[in-house]
């Protein structure tokens, strides 16, 4: 095996599906495997090793216990790759941090509530330096192999930072606007291939925001539908109550203003064909 | 003795198992969830209707569909909103996709290695790279029946309360069709594989529930049956199942009726192996899978039955929407208040979706009832039982068994503690 770069998966609390889309690619999955050697993944293998230099790790930190864990990994780790909206934004659980923990647990556990641990949910870079984010609830599996690429031939990665709407008009989808809904595309990060909008569904944002939405947003698109970027912004909680660049790190509370359709008319779709 | 593995791998979610051995008595034997808990049944709350089934196939990476599936029932029961026949056709395409990936995941990367002698299936990519592409392209072929729906297996795009946002096309769909059946062979060569390999003999009695349909085997739809022979709708599981808290996991177990008991392959083959498609009952006959069967171990070689029986059925699911052709559907919802429950038969076994919502359509409260966390109570008696019946072996031996037992299960626990 010899100089392979040694690489290692581990997860937090997630729902695992990042990990599973890259034992998806299938056929390119076996071919970065001639490049690295994967010497630890629970999910997928017993085997287990505390050499490595690549720590892809998957997941949000919702517990204290799980702090130390990911302190010995980012340790041994010359790179740590966040893979996935739980382990760079928090995950769509973020918003779990709306509620008090102890009434979480109470919720879930009754008055055994106290035999049981809830945190903070927060993404890995609240704990540690996180070198590469791959964005994505799921990710996107090319961006994955992409990166991997760049760290194996030691080049930077240039983490995607327009709006979806950039990859939307370029695929010449129909606008989700058109049909009076709320669309996050327009201050989401893209690299998905607006997935999500060439089904006719709307973006939830699962990329999170661009970095300075302000400057980055594809502010013609909303001015178009009468938005402004700060209305689209305060919809935007999904996936953004750990962090909102505007406003510091922190917990916001989730604002309905624009969230509500437009009057009260039924919701309507046509499954197009 | 004492046998103490932490964070058992080749399953999805952390567990451990601890287990005690005083002078060849049992003092313990449990399956320890320390999964954290991601709370999905708060996060939902306070979100609109249509919000929810974006959040809900999140709680998994591996059953995402199924997830999807049932919080559309879920919520399209307390909304009043029916569905039409295209869309359940679609959907219950989807649920073959993702027990056929599902399957595959489990009967090739977590559990053959073990039969195998091997710590993964990373050695067989040198060694017989064959059977490693066969596994990546049934796993791959599940997958992309599920983009052809739905743009992506995990998470779904477009699939909506009343329908999907976008059908797929019938060309789509007529292409998927000829990937399929090329890959009966590949299914052929899986039963060929595990009819070789030897699963552990142990048996104990318990009782089989899943979803049960007189007309076809049931994934999408049915009523909640007992191998006990009783039977309870969906909205009604109350009657039977009760979930409850113990301190060393942190999903809840459950009983049915009292009792504990095993949903996943096993129950369904054992419940309704006379819904299965003629190719997969034949596979049952060749992999010796003799309903009722007890053999927790055979769980495995059930999903490897079901693994044939789905695509046998997605073909003829392919060809029966393709004869009725798809349409566009215009769908109109109004929200109100009201209470639903969905079921669906993910690949691990029966799943619940239980919402309120008010009369703006906001979700007030959620829970979700999960195939791993069901099957705890048993996986823990299943490990008392075998334990008992293996306590002259070696220290190694024990261990890797009891890993075995709880990898049979399939467990999928970050699911389970959502
Ligand atoms: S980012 Fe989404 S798909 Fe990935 S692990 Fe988290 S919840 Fe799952
Ligand atoms: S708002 Fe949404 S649908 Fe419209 S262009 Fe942007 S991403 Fe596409
Ligand atoms: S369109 Fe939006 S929600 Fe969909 S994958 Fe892309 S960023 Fe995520």
């Amino acid at each position: 095996m010899g100089g392979k770069p040694r690489v290692a998966f581990f997860d937090f609390a997630c729902c695992e599906g990042c990990q599973l889309t890259v034992l998806g690619l299938g056929e390119p999955l076996i071919e970065l495997l001639e490049h690295v050697e994967v010497v630890t993944w629970r999910e997928a293998m017993s085997e287990k090793s505390e050499e490595f230099e690549v720590a892809v790790v998957e997941g949000s930190i919702t517990r204290d216990s799980d702090v130390p864990r990911l302190k010995r990994i980012r340790e041994q780790a010359s790179t740590l790759i966040a893979l996935g909206s739980c382990a760079t934004l928090g995950g769509p659980h973020v918003s779990a941090n709306r509620l008090d923990q102890s009434d979480l647990l109470t919720m879930v556990y009754g008055d055994r509530a106290r035999e049981f641990e809830a945190g903070e949910v927060r993404p890995l870079s609240a704990e540690v330096q996180v070198d590469i984010p791959i964005y994505g609830c799921p990710i996107n599996a090319d961006e994955f192999v992409s990166v991997m690429k760049h760290v194996l031939l030691g080049r930077p990665y240039r983490v995607p930072n327009q709006a979806v709407c950039h990859e939307c008009k370029l695929n010449q989808y129909e606008c989700v606007y058109d049909r009076r809904q709320i669309c996050l595309g327009p201050v989401t990060r893209c690299g998905c291939d607006a997935i999500c909008t060439s089904r006719g569904h709307r973006c939830f944002g699962c990329r999170g925001l661009v970095d300075d939405p302000n400057l980055n947003a594809a502010r013609e698109v909303l001015e178009e539908h009468g938005y402004r970027v700060e209305d689209i912004l305060s919809v935007f909680e999904l996936y953004a109550t750990w962090a909102r660049p505007e406003e510091g790190l922190g917990i916001v509370e989730p604002r309905a203003a624009v969230k509500s359709r437009k009057g009260s008319e039924p919701w309507r779709f046509r499954s197009s064909i | 003795m004492e046998i103490q593995v932490e964070h058992i791998t080749r399953v999805e979610g952390h567990g451990n198992i601890l287990a005690s051995l005083q002078d060849g008595q049992i003092e313990r034997a449990l399956f320890e969830v320390v999964e954290a808990n991601r709370f999905f049944e708060a996060v939902v709350v306070g979100r609109d209707w249509e919000e929810v089934c974006h959040i809900a196939p999140r709680i998994c990476g591996i059953c995402a569909l199924s997830h999807s599936c049932v919080s559309l029932r879920a919520t399209e029961a307390a909304l009043g909103i029916e569905v039409s026949e295209q869309t359940k056709l679609l959907r219950r395409l989807i649920m073959d996709a993702e027990v056929m990936s599902s399957h595959a995941l489990h009967a090739y990367f977590l559990a053959a290695p073990d039969f195998l002698g091997l710590p993964s299936v990373m050695p067989l990519i040198r060694d017989d790279p064959e059977v490693v592409r066969r596994a990546f392209r049934i796993k791959k072929a599940g997958y992309e029946l599920g983009e052809v729906v739905v743009a992506r297996h995990t998470h779904p795009v477009g699939s909506v309360p009343g329908g999907f946002t976008q059908a797929p096309s019938v060309t789509a769909l007529e292409k998927m069709r000829g990937r399929l059946v090329d890959l009966r062979e590949d299914a052929a060569a899986t039963v060929e594989l595990y009819r070789k390999l030897k699963v552990p003999q142990f048996e104990r009695p318990t009782t089989y529930v899943s979803l049960r349909r007189p007309d076809y085997y049931a994934l999408y739809d049915g009523e909640i049956a007992s191998s006990s022979g009783d039977s309870v709708a969906g909205d009604r599981y109350e009657d039977a199942l009760r979930e409850y808290v113990v301190s060393h996991s942190t999903a809840k177990h459950a009983q049915w009726r009292g009792e504990t008991y095993m949903v996943g392959a096993l129950a369904r083959v054992n419940n309704n192996w006379r819904q299965l498609r003629p190719e997969a009952q034949e596979a049952m006959g060749a992999l010796g899978l003799n309903p009722a069967c007890h053999n927790p171990f055979m769980n495995t070689v059930a999903q490897v039955v079901e693994l044939v029986h789905c695509l046998e059925d997605s073909i003829a699911l392919i060809d029966e929407i393709g004869e009725r052709g798809l349409s566009e559907e215009e769908v109109e919802i109004e929200p109100r208040a009201g209470r639903g429950v969905g079921v669906v038969e993910a690949p691990r076994g029966l799943l619940i979706h239980d919402y309120w919502y008010d009369e703006q359509g906001r979700c007030t409260k959620a829970k979700c009832v999960i195939p791993t966390g069901q099957n705890l109570a048993n996986l823990d008696a299943d490990m008392q039982g075998y334990l008992a019946e293996i306590t002259d072996r070696s220290e190694d031996e024990i261990r890797l068994r009891l890993e075995m037992l709880v990898r049979a299960y399939d467990p999928c626990i970050s699911c389970s503690a959502h």
